[in-house]
C-alpha cells in the first residue's frame, strides 16, 4: 500500500496540467482509465440532460452539473454502503463505519497537509481511501489477536483517527477551515469529476469483490465457526470486508460527511431487515431504500437549501420507522398464516403448536 | 488470496501420499493433544481414534474441554503439544471442507438475520461451488436434505421465525447438504423440546446406518448411552473410551464428575 502511495506522489508531482485537473492517476493505465471515467461522466450528463427536458426539474439544469455528478455519487453510494452494510450490521458491527470514517478524516487531513506543503495536486479523498484501508487492516488484525472484535479498540481507532485529523489541520492554520467543513458535513455542490471519477472506481471495485466472493460473505456473516470449518479462510473474508467498508466509507464521506456517513451503512440495512424474509431480499430491499433516502434527501437538500448530509439522513430514518411498522403488520399477518403452515408438514414432530413463537 | 491458495496447494500435495493410503484409514487422529488457552491446559495428552462409520459421543461435566476437543479436531484450534490428524491430513491445514458437516450450538448463528431456511442449507452446497452459483443439481441436494429432516415445509420461512428443535433440523440440512462424511455436532439438542429430540437422534441413527461417522458433543448422558455406539467421557483428560454399555457399567462417569467436584471445592490434587 505505501508502494502505492509512492507512485500516487510519483505520478502527480511530475503532472504539468493545469492544477484543478491534476489526477495522482497520472501514469499509463491510470490516464485511460480516467479516459473512460471523464467518457462515462459525458454520458452520465447527457442522460441526465434528457431527464431534465422530460420531466422539467430544476435541480437537473444542465447548467448545475455539480448537481448530476451528486446524483451520481449518491446513487453509487446508495448500492454500496447498505450491500456491505448489511454484512457489518448482522455481525454487530454497525459502528465500525464510524471509526473508519474517522480515521478517514485523518486521511484527508494528511492529503490537505501535503498539498499545502509541498504543493501536490493529491486528492484529499485518495488519501482517506489509504489512511482508511490501514486503520481497516489495524482493526482487524488487533481483532485476530485478541479474538474479538471489541468496542474499546474501535473507540481508541475513531478517536485517535479524529485526533489526529484536527492536530494536522490546526498546523496548516488558517484558509482550510471551509474545505473541512465541507469533509466532516459533506457538499453536494463541491463533488467535483476527480471526486467522482474516484467514486466510480470504488464502486466497481466493491460491487465486483462482493459479487464474487458472495458465497463466502455471507456463511462467514451468518455462522463464523461453520464457515471456518468449511475450509473458508474467515479472517482473509474478515479482512476482505473491512477494506471494503473502508472504502465504502471514504466514498460516501463526499455528500454524507465524516459524522454521518455510518448511518448509510445501517439504517436502511435496520430497515430492511424489519421487511425481508430472506437474505438475497434483503440486500435489495436495503439498496432501494438507501437510494430512495439518498435521492429524496438531494432533492430536498437543493430545493430546501439544506446541508444534504443530515436530511438524507433523516429520510432514511423516517424511512426506517415506516419499515418497522410494516413489519409489525407482516409479521401479524405471518402468525395468523402459521398453523395453515404446519398442516402442510409431512413429518408432524414438532410442528404446529411452536411455528409464529418468535 | 492467490499465494494463500498457492500455500495450500503445496501442503495438499505434500499430504498426497497420506491422503491416498487414508481412505480407510481414522477420519479423526489426535495422539498425544494438548491444548490451553492459558498456562493451564483445558485439553491433556488426549489420544483417540475414530474409524469411518463410527457414532461416537464426547461426554462430560461443564468445562470439561469437550467443545475444545471438537475444535482441535476439526482443525479450529492448533493443538500446543501432540497431532490432531483429520482424514489423514494436519487437522488445522485441512481445507476440504466438503467432506465435514458441523452442526453448533444454535447460539452461534448470527441472531435476527434476515435468512430463510433454504438459503441456510444452501450455504451447505458452498464447499463444492465456492465462487460459483448453485446449479439445479446442487438445488436438487439442498431440496433432499431438507426432505430428510421433515422441513420441506418450511424452506421460504425466516429462521429467526422457527421453534429451537425446528432451527437444528434445519442447521442439520445444511451439514446433510455438503454431502460430509463425517458429522460434528456440538450439544445439537439444548434448547430443543422433548419431542423433537427424540426425533432428532433417530434421524442420526439413520444417517450413521448410512455409513456417515458421527461425533456428537454431549452433556445429556441418557441420550448418548441411548443412542451412541461408543462413549468418550473427559475430563481434560480421557476417563474412558470404550462401547457405551461398558461406559454405563464403569466408575468413569463418578471419577470424570468427581474429580471436577473436587476441584470446584478448592481440594487439589
Amino acid at each position: 500500500m505505501s508502494a502505492g502511495v509512492v507512485a500516487v506522489l510519483a505520478a502527480s508531482g511530475l503532472a504539468t496540467a493545469d492544477p484543478a485537473l491534476v489526477l495522482p492517476l497520472q501514469s499509463g493505465l491510470g490516464d485511460s482509465v480516467f479516459g473512460i471515467l471523464l467518457w462515462f461522466l459525458d454520458q452520465w450528463y447527457w442522460l441526465m440532460d434528457w431527464v431534465y427536458y422530460f420531466t422539467g426539474l430544476e435541480m437537473l439544469n444542465p447548467r448545475y452539473r455539480f448537481m448530476h455528478r451528486a446524483i451520481l455519487v449518491g446513487l453509487c453510494v446508495g448500492v454500496m454502503a447498505p450491500l456491505i452494510g448489511t454484512f457489518l450490521v448482522h455481525r454487530q458491527l454497525a459502528l465500525i463505519g464510524d471509526a473508519l470514517a474517522h480515521t478517514g478524516f485523518a486521511g484527508v487531513a494528511i492529503g490537505l497537509f501535503l498539498n499545502a506543503v509541498f504543493d501536490l495536486g493529491v486528492s484529499p479523498y485518495l488519501t482517506a481511501v489509504v489512511v482508511a484501508m490501514i486503520a481497516a487492516l489495524f482493526i482487524e488484525l488487533i481483532s485476530e489477536v485478541t479474538d474479538a472484535y471489541n468496542d474499546v479498540s474501535m473507540a481508541i481507532v475513531l478517536s485517535t483517527g479524529f485526533a489526529l485529523g484536527t492536530t494536522l489541520i490546526s498546523l496548516n492554520a488558517g484558509g482550510l477551515a471551509v474545505g473541512v467543513n465541507q469533509f466532516l458535513f459533506g457538499n453536494l455542490a463541491t463533488v467535483s469529476p476527480q471526486s467522482a471519477a474516484i467514486l466510480l472506481v470504488l464502486f466497481v471495485v466493491i460491487v465486483g469483490t462482493v459479487a464474487v466472493t458472495r458465497n463466502q460473505l455471507l456463511y462467514v456473516t451468518f455462522d463464523e465457526t461453520a464457515a471456518a470449518v468449511s475450509g473458508i479462510s474467515v479472517n482473509w473474508y474478515n479482512r476482505v470486508m473491512v477494506m471494503l467498508t473502508a472504502m465504502v466509507v471514504v466514498g460516501a464521506m463526499q455528500i454524507m460527511g465524516v459524522i454521518l456517513v455510518a448511518a448509510m451503512l445501517v439504517v436502511p440495512v435496520a430497515g430492511a431487515t424489519q421487511v425481508s424474509r430472506s437474505f438475497s431480499e434483503s440486500l435489495v430491499v436495503s439498496v432501494v431504500l438507501a437510494e430512495l433516502a439518498v435521492l429524496l434527501g438531494i432533492a430536498v437538500a437543493y430545493y430546501g437549501g439544506v446541508t444534504a448530509g443530515g436530511i438524507i439522513v433523516l429520510v432514511a430514518v423516517g424511512i426506517y420507522v415506516c419499515a418497522v411498522a410494516l413489519g409489525k403488520v407482516q409479521s401479524a399477518r405471518g402468525e395468523r398464516d402459521a398453523p395453515e403452515m404446519g398442516s402442510i408438514e409431512a413429518d408432524s414432530v414438532d410442528v404446529g403448536t411452536e411455528t409464529g413463537d418468535d | 488470496m492467490s499465494a494463500n491458495d498457492a500455500d495450500r496447494a503445496t501442503v495438499a500435495g505434500r499430504a498426497e501420499g497420506e491422503t491416498a493410503t487414508s481412505e480407510d484409514g481414522p477420519v479423526v487422529d489426535l495422539s498425544g493433544v494438548t491444548f490451553g488457552y492459558t498456562a493451564t491446559p483445558v485439553v491433556e495428552d488426549v489420544s483417540l481414534t475414530i474409524d469411518p462409520g463410527e457414532y461416537v459421543a464426547v461426554v462430560g461435566p461443564n468445562g470439561s474441554g469437550k467443545s475444545t476437543l471438537m475444535r482441535l479436531m476439526l482443525g479450529l484450534l492448533e493443538p500446543d503439544a501432540g497431532t490432531a490428524r483429520l482424514f489423514g491430513e494436519r487437522a488445522d491445514r485441512f481445507d476440504d471442507g466438503e467432506r465435514i458437516g458441523y452442526v453448533a450450538q444454535q447460539a452461534s448463528a448470527a441472531k435476527g438475520m434476515p435468512i430463510t431456511v433454504r438459503e441456510v442449507v444452501k450455504m451447505g452446497r458452498f464447499p463444492h461451488v465456492r465462487f460459483g452459483r448453485l446449479s439445479s443439481e446442487d438445488w436438487a441436494i439442498v431440496d433432499d436434505a431438507l426432505a430428510t429432516v421433515g422441513m420441506s415445509a418450511f424452506t421460504d420461512r425466516r429462521v429467526t421465525q422457527l421453534s429451537g428443535g425446528q432451527r437444528q433440523r434445519a442447521f442439520i440440512a445444511r451439514a446433510l447438504a455438503s454431502e460430509a462424511d463425517l458429522l460434528v455436532l456440538d450439544e445439537p439438542t439444548v434448547g430443543v423440546d422433548a419431542e423433537s429430540v427424540d426425533a432428532f437422534y433417530n434421524l442420526l441413527a439413520a444417517l450413521n446406518a448410512e455409513g456417515i461417522t458421527i461425533i456428537l458433543i454431549e452433556h445429556d448422558l441418557g441420550a448418548v448411552v441411548e443412542h451412541a455406539d461408543r462413549a468418550v467421557c473427559l475430563n481434560r483428560e480421557i476417563y474412558f473410551d470404550g462401547s457405551t454399555d461398558e461406559f454405563v457399567e464403569s466408575d468413569a462417569l463418578v471419577r470424570a464428575f468427581g474429580a471436577e467436584a473436587r476441584l470446584l471445592t478448592g481440594v487439589r490434587e
